[in-house]
């Protein structure tokens, strides 16, 4: 099996888990969607495959930490600096 | 360069929070409301952190003033890149009437002891609306500041310091050690991730108290009436006769009330 890879799985899943806590449309909403995702792709053994996975779940990190960014971001311009 | 920064982090309410005021009038809900860094804290701590990945600084360290829930922010500063960092207790009657005048003379206090060259804040905490911890803590040490900060850069031992102000940017060069206050545009904020989150936990947290430091606690201010944003009117009276020359009287950035300052146009967002 591809051993290695399942500790990168699981600290991927955490990690995407962690993040959740703070989704706009709730914590409970973005973590039944993640393990969707992730029971989908439970049986792919090719390692090519899964690695292509991990980086689009990392990918998906790197979208919500932006997401996060901006909504706090764009919060605070609208509260603090007038918009003409 | 062996320059040590001290960052202040404050615990706020969350900013997504809806805020409601307490039934008799005293303050805010907090029990049970989510909690985290204020937003301008964050944007202090990334500098810092900036400033030690360029090598500017050596060490970066947090402080927080309030009870032992802070410490949760001082971790996410840790996490975020900061070394070490400092609580200092304070808790029940004091962090209620805890303000920027007791803040500033603890950070004052704290800057001596850590022999800190440079002090970055952010420019207000999004509870209060202050905007004064920096300038009394500049003050209080006679260091020059440099607040609203949108740039930082070291040069030599100067720092250059661009300032969003009404109407677009001043630039000014300061000589260290120095005090900084960050606004929204200073940088980017980085996620404190779940790895370095565990890796924080390895770093240490000094407790330290008021009385240690040989700072009063002592307020001046007397809260006393809080009420919802739509049944405001806003209204200031001054009465002076119980001031000390250390309140310093602080023009303060109109926020909320419709005469916010200009934008700056060169901004994409």
């Amino acid at each position: 099996m591809a051993n290695p890879l399942r500790a990168e799985v699981v600290q991927l899943y955490k990690t995407l888990l962690f993040l959740g806590r703070e989704y706009p449309k709730g914590a409970d909403y973005f973590r039944d969607r993640l393990r969707a995702a992730f029971a989908k792709n439970k049986d792919v053994s090719d390692p090519e495959k899964i690695k292509e996975l991990i980086s689009r779940g990392e990918f998906v990190v790197k979208e919500l930490e932006a997401l996060y960014y901006l909504r706090k971001y764009r919060a605070l311009k609208k509260r603090y600096y007038e918009t003409q | 360069m062996s320059a040590r920064v001290l960052v202040g982090v404050k615990r706020v309410i969350d900013y997504a929070v809806k805020i409601r005021v307490k039934p008799d009038h005293t303050g805010v809900v907090t029990d049970g409301v989510k909690h985290s860094m204020n937003p301008f804290c964050e944007i202090a701590v990334e500098e810092a952190v900036k400033l030690k990945e360029k090598k500017f600084v050596k060490e970066v360290v947090a402080v927080s003033c309030g009870p032992q829930q802070v410490q949760e922010t001082i971790r996410t500063a840790l996490a975020m890149g900061a070394d070490r960092g400092i609580h200092v207790e304070v808790s029940g009657k004091d962090y209620e009437t805890l303000g920027p005048l007791q803040v500033s003379k603890i950070l004052a206090a704290l800057a001596k002891k850590e022999q800190a060259d440079l002090i970055i804040l952010g420019k207000q905490a999004i509870d209060d609306d202050c905007n004064q911890t920096g300038q009394m803590t500049a003050a209080l040490l006679d260091w020059p500041q440099g607040t609203f900060a949108s740039e930082v850069n070291i040069e030599a031992d100067m720092l250059k310091v661009v300032r969003e102000v009404d109407g677009g940017l001043e630039t000014i060069k300061i000589k260290l050690p120095a005090v900084v206050t960050a606004d929204l545009r200073l940088n980017t904020p980085r996620y404190a991730t779940l790895p370095n989150i565990m890796k924080a936990k390895k770093k240490k947290i000094a407790n330290v108290k008021p009385a240690d430091l040989g700072v009063d606690m002592s307020s001046r201010l007397e809260v006393l009436k809080n009420i919802e944003e739509a049944d405001a009117g806003g209204a200031v009276q001054t009465n002076t006769e119980g001031l000390s020359s250390l309140v310093m009287e602080q023009t303060l950035r109109p926020v909320k009330s419709g005469s916010a300052p200009s934008p700056i146009q060169t901004r994409p967002m």
